[in-house]
């Protein structure tokens, strides 16, 4: 079966005859558009039954969209708020005012790097402990002023080393829940590429949990779980498969509430297209929670969690 | 429906286990020695000092009055949400950690009176695929917490954990936000948590319920981080002080209040929770 790369080939391929088409005025439209039609049926067949782990790495393709792509689409005027008040300025998770079709909001994004000198800046996306501080500061903030909180999720996860253990990066992450859970305010989180683990659930214990189509959301990266359990690095597939992470699968779990739309291939084939379908969901839930008391929220934001878990009961 | 047909959720007691074997050779100084002698030294080698792993039973009759214990928790066992298979699958290791342990889940919940003070206890089985936290876990971790809300006394969690039970992918994952969830509902009541870290805390149970204790007090000895020494090479080459994630590491950083020995947790948990209840009467 043809893998991404073999499409981006081909698309590239037709684009060069396209060009070609122009400048030397040879009719090349018939061949253009049987491969444009043969590159369709392709990227149906490739992306139509995606297994798991391909999810895993369109989550992680280098070419998607990332947390500023998004909020550069949605939220217009985004006015960043550096500082976690502490120790520093993490740049792998970004916090700051925004609207969201007229309305206030304060958003709270993971980012990762497009290159080797931005992903240097942002750890690959993985917060360090001012990270979370600076998420746990700005959730207070909104909650002061009313603001709902809207978070972009998208980090292999938290940052593991010495840095972050010597400034308590569980207590950060488990500080951050907390306040996730506490902020009487409508919260939203939204998984747009990798929901990593802790460092994913920090931001993510909210009223409303979205993913994208190719969104992943896991308590262990597939390598980290074929490691422990398989003692292999090789059985990343069986491991991303066993452990259910895709959006489709975590809907159906019922552990998030939808699924944004990608077009096929990755949010990246078209991030207007993926945007637009984001900021609606965004617009829908936000509605749906603003005609709540804050009471109501909060009730179902509780219930929601303490009901979380499968387990059987027996009698005694 | 339980995934295994046979297997019972059964109240924990503290009875005495007869021992096969008389000896024990202590893994840090070689001598052999009476395992009866090591377990009244609270598994402390009388020769050298070295801790002995305690189980959970061995670990909550070391701290709490004698014949107090009353197994307090929800009658559940552990299913198998995602149909998990590794080299195992999931209800054939929970059935193995059943049987290794005797126990049916990897917490043992109990109502316990410490110097006659009452309490809610929590204490976490390492034995029991590496304590990892699942949902009956995190489902014992609340129903302890409002129990004692209820009881209208302390909350203490001894942990001894790998982090998130893998096997239950999101759903274990999500344990944090639930532990947190009822964790925030005691603090409103105003009842103290105290939360005792031992050899190991990490993970997914540092990064959320060990970590939100009023009071945190690690056990010396124990190894308290929230990713494995493993990850972090992997992830980023980096030199790591000899004592990192040790009890002084945790220390030294701000991340706990206290260090304290074995032999002196249960009198150390006595003058807190006699702080707490003095300060409630006022």
């Amino acid at each position: 079966m043809s893998d991404e790369k073999t499409l981006d080939l081909l698309e590239a391929k037709i684009q060069e005859l396209r060009e070609l088409n122009k400048v030397d005025g040879l009719d090349l439209s018939a061949e253009i558009s049987k491969l444009e039609k043969k590159l369709a049926q392709m990227r149906t067949e490739l992306y139509a039954n995606l297994a798991d782990w391909e999810r895993v790495r369109i989550a992680r393709n280098t070419k998607r969209p990332y947390a500023l792509d998004y909020i550069g689409a949605i939220f217009p005027g985004f006015y960043e708020l550096h500082g976690d008040r502490m120790c520093g300025d993490d740049r792998a998770l970004l916090t700051g005012f925004a609207e969201l079709d007229g309305r206030k909001v304060a958003i709270i994004a993971q980012q990762k790097g497009r290159d080797p000198a931005e992903n240097k800046e942002r750890y690959f996306g993985m917060a360090r402990p001012q990270g979370y501080r600076k998420a746990t500061r700005m959730m207070h903030l909104a909650e002061r002023f009313r603001f709902p909180i809207i978070s972009l999720i998208d980090t292999p996860g938290a940052y593991p080393g010495l840095e972050s253990e010597e400034k308590n990066i569980g207590g950060a992450i488990a500080a951050s829940i907390l306040s996730m859970l506490e902020i009487e305010v409508p919260t939203i989180a939204v998984i747009i590429g990798e929901g990593g683990s802790g460092g994913a659930v920090a931001i993510g214990a909210a009223d409303r949990v979205l993913m994208l189509e190719n969104g992943i959301f896991s308590v262990i990266s597939p390598e980290g779980a074929a490691a422990i359990l398989w003692k292999s690095k090789e059985r990343v597939k069986e491991a991303a498969a066993s452990l259910k992470l895709t959006a489709p699968e975590l809907l159906d779990m019922g552990v998030i509430d939808e699924v944004i739309p990608e077009p096929l291939g990755g949010a990246h084939k078209d991030i207007v297209q993926t945007a637009s379908a984001l900021k609606q969901g965004l617009i829908h839930h936000l509605d749906e929670l603003s005609e709540k008391t804050i009471d109501e929220i909060m009730a179902a934001r509780y219930e929601r969690y303490r009901d979380v878990g499968r387990y059987s009961t027996l009698s005694d | 429906m339980p995934i295994f047909k046979d297997k019972q959720y059964f109240r924990v007691k503290l009875d005495k286990e007869a021992d096969e074997s008389l000896w024990l050779q202590c893994k840090s100084c070689g001598e052999l020695v009476f395992k009866r002698r090591v377990r009244e030294n609270n598994n402390i080698c009388p020769n050298c000092g070295e801790y002995f792993f305690l189980t959970a039973k061995e670990r909550i009759e070391s701290l709490i009055d004698e014949g107090s214990f009353e197994d307090v928790s929800r009658p559940i066992i552990a299913d198998d949400p995602l149909g998990f298979q590794d080299e195992k699958a999931y209800p054939q290791r929970l059935e193995e950690a059943q049987q290794k342990t005797g126990l049916p889940s990897a917490i043992i919940l109990a109502s316990a009176s410490i110097s006659q003070m009452p309490s809610v206890i929590g204490v976490m089985e390492f034995q029991f695929i590496g304590g990892s936290m699942g949902s009956v876990m995190g489902e014992q971790i609340c129903h302890g917490m409002e129990e004692a809300i209820r009881r209208h006394c302390a909350f203490i969690l001894v942990s001894s954990s790998g982090g998130a039970r893998i096997q239950e992918g999101i759903f274990a994952l999500l344990q944090m936000v639930k532990t947190t969830a009822v964790r925030a509902r005691l603090a409103r009541e105003r009842l103290p948590f105290i939360s005792v870290m031992t050899y190991p805390t990490t993970g997914g149970v540092l990064a959320s319920i060990a970590s939100l204790g009023d009071i945190i007090i690690a056990e010396k000895g124990a190894m308290i981080g929230f990713a494995g020494r493993r990850v972090i090479k992997e992830t980023i080459a980096e030199e790591l002080p000899k004592n990192f994630q040790t009890d002084a590491f945790a220390l030294e950083h701000g991340i706990i209040d206290r260090v304290v020995k074995r032999e002196d947790l249960r009198s150390e948990l006595t003058s807190v929770l006699k702080f707490f209840q003095e300060e409630k009467k006022r």
